[in-house]
């Protein structure tokens, strides 16, 4: 079967996860075109990055329909993504999604369920986060952003902050892509204000009678 | 977004999509996460449905849903329908993600300390 040989080069290719996998977690890096997220991606993932697609129809909530796929009525998106292999059970995967407005028609279908998002931000094209953050803030989905900083600053956090009109509770953060340990340290972040999150919550839980 | 043209799939024959799932346009009621680890539980049947046959032998070990999509080249809604048969058929067993959060509720303590101690080892 002439299939064989691209089976094998994929199975060898691939670090398969380990079979006591049992929980896999998901957070979504969201960002303008050419911003990175591949980049940030591909420098703390176990895998070289990988790229799928999901087709959608813009008419109505009929995405599964497929014979819309047929009548090339439907679009295709295609996003990328890697993973972590965080102990014997968890394993993290990392999606990096256009914030462009078309992606929102399918973020509860891939995204529902995520930990929180990273938003890489571009001070060149700060006006590309707006609209992601806008989104985020409305789909209730904790993030941080996290500014590519590949070539040396040219305005303050302070000023991006207010350029993004960023609530203080959101933490703004720099980062190199380019750069395993810097964005490991993007994702620490995230996590530590998910953990502030879930602690005010269990607070507020706790003070009901 | 200008989408890369050379991906798997991307300019698939749409006839092709729908040849592989028997022109059956919604997957079954089982709900497949993108991060639903698949596990093959039996080997590939002699004259299997050849997309069938791939997927049992991609999930030897576990393998998300997600990562079975890149791997066959195809839109992860048709994959979400070849699973659904194999899991019909008892082939698979799926490891669905234990959380979901929703806009009320955060992930519980515990599990993001295991999180936050996992990314800390890397």
């Amino acid at each position: 079967m002439v299939s064989n040989s691209s089976d094998t080069a994929v199975l060898t290719d691939r670090v398969p996860l380990r079979s006591t996998a049992t929980n896999a977690l998901k957070i979504v890096v969201v960002g303008g075109f050419g911003v990175g997220k591949t980049t940030l991606v591909g420098s703390v993932s176990e895998i070289r990055p990988l790229n799928t697609e999901e087709t959608m129809t813009r008419a109505g909530e009929g995405i599964d329909d497929l014979s819309a796929v047929r009548d090339k009525r439907a679009t295709t998106v295609a996003f990328d993504f890697g993973r972590i292999t965080l102990s014997a059970e968890h394993v993290l995967y990392l999606f990096g999604a256009p914030g462009q407005e078309r992606f929102w028609f399918l973020w509860d279908r891939l995204f529902a369920g995520s930990l929180g998002a990273v938003v890489l931000v571009d001070t060149r094209r700060l006006e590309e986060s707006w609209y992601a953050i806008d989104r985020l803030e409305q789909h209730g989905t904790p993030f941080v952003v996290a500014r590519n900083n590949f070539d040396g600053p040219a305005h303050t956090l302070a000023e991006v902050r207010a350029a993004l009109d960023l609530p203080e509770h959101v933490p703004l953060v720099d980062c190199d892509a380019r750069d395993r340990e810097s964005s490991k340290q993007v994702l620490i972040e995230l996590l530590q204000h998910l953990h502030r999150l879930a602690e005010a919550q269990t607070a507020v839980v706790e003070e009901t009678p | 977004m200008n989408a890369p043209r050379n991906l798997p799939g991307w300019d698939e024959d749409p006839d092709r999509l729908y040849t592989v799932t028997k022109g059956r346009s919604r997957p079954p009621e089982h709900a497949f996460d993108l991060v639903t680890l698949i596990v093959t539980e039996q080997e590939p049947a002699p004259g299997m449905q050849s997309e069938h046959a791939r997927i049992l032998r991609l999930c030897e070990t576990p393998t998300a849903v997600v990562e079975v999509a890149a791997d066959l080249g195809l839109p992860v809604s048709v994959v979400r329908i070849l699973l659904g048969d194999l899991l019909e058929a008892g082939t698979i067993t799926a490891r669905h993600p234990r959380f979901a959060p929703t806009k009320a509720r955060l992930p519980d303590l515990d599990m993001l300390k295991q999180v936050l101690h996992g990314l800390q080892q890397l």
